[in-house]
């Protein structure tokens, strides 16, 4: 196949490409550029989007020997998922970027163009696996390495993403994709792997936020679930669902434990916290749900990730007119309006969908 | 087979200069030394300085070595404007154009930070320095010019600039004029004294010379301050150890640039115009940018800069080079990250159609060949980059 690998400039993604050489693909390389304005070197653990990154792509583009292009992609990226990502947060919700650049820019905007341009697939360095189900389907799952299994963001691809997609490393533990990067010359093997979120530069999130979010409540109440008003906050964004610190109450609850947040109403700025109990959902709805295959019929017995990197939870899905009601079997505690649910069948990804609301346990 | 239609990035070395250079990498001798090695060395960098002054219309002693043209360009506009200033601190402005190099580009906007005003006169349709503008742009207050830098040909688009009347209206005021020519070697008639600048960039490698190797051509009543100090090797205004080999090759290149060149325009003008009219007839809507008159007062005889409206340009480029074909989207490409050619948006063009266009550059090694490889694969191309560029529209 001819094949587009996209290099982030990391130590994954350039093994996934040379492994792509390995198994007989005519492979290009490619560089996506994030920003109109790149840095110049890293700054701490990000994965992109400086100039130094472009560099180590095109280096070990290099030495695997392939053709190496940057793709300027910074106007899509920045409509697709920084802006969705500051109305997310401006809504009260809690967004995840990498899902929406793969959805949006990846497997999208990247997968189309290449087509476009006569390749068969793109290649990326995801820790997950793909295998073609007895439909004849391709099935996106988990990957061997289960401490670095990415499906979580890339249960929102759909059928014929997942067909023109390649994921390399899916097999392999990532201490071995080290040592291979190693073994073949890629000076980027002792970089370090990349985790915060890839356009804010300095890791502050909230305080990048704060920039952006103008028309949302500058500051607002923190009240405790019965409504009684328990301090202030700078800007409800700086919150999150299930968040337990920096919540600099004055005093402290009733009965001494610790609070966590239970919800976030950005345009009045209110922020409510309750005790881990009150924490507690049995349920949620999902909106604009992605299946990996068809989508189940009637009651679906599976297991839900509801964060990256999150735990699996027991659940009952069920599709409804508009998107997915989710029954969790036991509690799960801070669920995230604006993160995906992911369900799975063991290691099979079912599909997707984005949280708008929970529905809390009752309690005595 | 690789068919190099890039001639305006760098040239294919000329045989002649990389046996000179071959020759003279096994001899030891720095040019500064007093000893016999020193001296041999030392001659070999003077016989290529009186070849360069020949080749250029100059005298050698205004021959100064640089690294290249970007060393050079930085020499020219800081060295002149500093000392120029130094003399007069009423002298504040500097006056050039939108469609520089950015070799001349960011040490004027670096210079803008160190209190120079930098004025940008306007360029038309076709790139070319609008007079007039230029004539008022100095009238308004010639004492407080420190100098002018204006190309002599533009790299992007061939564009060529109106130096002559440049350098009327700067020296009616006692103004020195420097010139970027790197493009205009080799391809346009060129002459130091002839053309009454004051200072003129070169570099080896776009004439088929070396990498690393150039020369501000400099008139010796003027010295500009030095960027680099130490020993002083280069009048005083340059200092780094000599390079022997590559001035050496630089001389050689640049003496058969200059005794080739009417030929070389001749034949370029005609393969140039047979490129431009077989992409017309392969790709009907596409669109011939830049100065559409071949004269050596107009154009580059080897440029050949279009527009594919509906394609990406780097998208082009990737496909062309898929088949051999080397090309440029002629924009400035920071560490890869394509922007907008600065010159088509002083040109007045939009950012979507600077972004779709391609440079087409042809040089010493040129054929028929290549030009008719390239029309070969354009008509695919074209349909299949405007395919992707469809493609990469947001989905509903």
């Amino acid at each position: 196949m001819r094949v587009i690998a996209a290099m982030s400039g990391g130590v994954d993604s350039a093994v996934a490409a040379a492994r792509a050489v390995d198994a007989g693909h005519e492979v290009t390389g490619i560089h996506l550029a994030l920003s109109r304005n790149p840095r110049s070197y890293r700054t701490g653990a990000r994965g992109c989007c400086t100039v130094e990154d472009a560099n180590d792509a095109r280096r070990a583009a290099d030495v695997i020997g392939i053709p190496f292009y940057v793709w300027d992609l910074s106007e899509r990226f920045h409509e697709d998922v920084v802006e969705d990502f500051v109305s997310e947060y401006a809504a009260g919700r809690t967004p995840n970027p990498c899902l929406r650049c793969n959805e949006k820019i990846k497997f999208a905007a990247v997968l189309d163009r290449a087509v476009a341009l006569g390749y068969d697939a793109v290649a990326t360095g995801h820790y997950a696996r793909l295998r073609t189900g007895p439909d004849g389907r391709t099935e996106l799952h988990r990957a061997a390495d289960l401490a670095k299994d990415q499906s979580y963001v890339l249960g929102v691809l759909t059928q014929e993403q997942l067909a023109h997609s390649l994921f390399p490393l899916g097999e392999t533990p990532k201490p071995e994709v080290r040592a291979e990067a190693a073994l073949r010359g890629i000076s980027v093997a002792a970089k370090p792997d990349s985790h915060d979120i890839c356009f804010i530069s300095d890791g502050d999130t909230g305080g990048w936020l704060s920039e952006k979010l103008t028309a949302v409540a500058r500051s607002g109440s923190i009240v405790g679930s019965d409504g009684e008003e328990l301090g202030t906050h700078e800007g409800s964004w700086r919150y999150t669902v299930g968040q337990r610190r920096g919540l600099r109450l004055g005093r402290p609850a009733a009965d001494g434990r610790p609070r966590y947040v239970l919800d976030i109403e950005p345009v009045t700025g209110t922020v409510t916290v309750g005790s881990r109990e009150e924490l507690a959902m049995d349920g949620l709805v999902g909106a604009a749900p992605r299946w990996c295959g068809a989508p189940p019929e009637g009651a679906l017995s599976c297991t839900v990730q509801l964060r990256a990197h999150g735990e699996e939870h027991r659940a009952v899905l069920t599709v409804t007119g508009s998107g997915v009601d989710v029954e969790l079997l036991e509690p799960a505690s801070g669920i995230a309006p604006g993160q995906a649910v992911v369900a799975y069948d063991g290691s099979r990804v079912v599909g997707s969908a984005t949280i708008v609301s929970t529905r809390r346990c009752d309690h005595p | 087979m690789t068919v190099y239609l890039d001639h305006a990035a760098t040239t294919p070395i000329s045989p002649r200069a990389a046996a000179a250079m071959t020759e003279l990498l096994g001899r030891v001798g720095n040019a500064s030394s007093l000893h016999a090695s020193g001296r041999s060395a030392r001659r070999v960098v003077e016989e290529s300085r009186e070849r360069i002054a020949g080749a250029l219309g100059c005298r050698p002693g205004e021959v100064v070595f640089t690294s290249g043209g970007t060393e050079a360009d930085n020499l020219a506009i800081k060295g002149l404007f500093w000392s120029r200033r130094a003399e007069d601190p009423r002298r504040t402005r500097i006056l050039s154009t939108p469609v520089e190099h950015h070799a001349v580009l960011d040490p004027l906007h670096w210079l803008a930070t160190e209190g120079a005003d930098v004025e940008l006169v306007r360029v038309d349709r076709l790139g070319r320095l609008d007079v007039e503008a230029f004539r008022e742009a100095v009238g308004r207050d010639p004492e407080s010019v420190a100098l002018v830098t204006v190309m002599w040909a533009n790299n992007e688009v061939g564009t060529v600039q109106p130096v002559r009347e440049v350098v009327e209206v700067a020296h009616a005021h006692g103004i020195p004029v420097h010139t970027d020519a790197v493009q205009a070697l080799g391809q346009l008639p060129l002459d130091f004294a002839g053309s009454d600048v004051d200072a003129m960039t070169v570099t080896g490698h776009k004439v088929g010379g070396p990498y690393g190797v150039g020369a501000l051509v400099v008139r010796r009543e003027l010295q500009p301050t030095a960027l680099l100090h130490g020993g002083g090797q280069e009048r005083d205004i340059r200092s780094g150890t000599i390079d022997p080999p590559a001035i050496a090759g630089f001389a050689v290149a640049c003496e058969e640039a200059v005794a080739r060149q009417p030929e070389l325009a001749r034949r370029l003008s005609g393969l140039r115009d047979a490129l431009v009219a077989g992409v017309l007839r392969e790709v009907p809507d596409a669109i011939f940018n830049g100065d559409p008159d071949p004269g050596p007062t107009h154009r580059l005889p080897g440029n050949a800069h279009l527009e594919f409206p509906g394609c990406e340009g780097d998208s082009l480029l990737m496909l062309l080079d898929a088949r051999g074909i080397e090309c440029s989207t002629g924009s400035a490409c920071d560490a890869g990250v394509p922007q907008a050619s600065h010159v088509l948006l002083a040109m007045g063009s939009s950012e979507e159609f600077a972004r779709s266009s391609l440079r087409f550059s042809l040089g010493h090694t040129s054929t028929q060949a290549d030009v008719d490889a390239l029309l070969e694969a354009i008509g695919p191309v074209v349909a299949r980059a405007r395919n992707a560029a469809l493609a990469g529209r947001p989905r509903g």
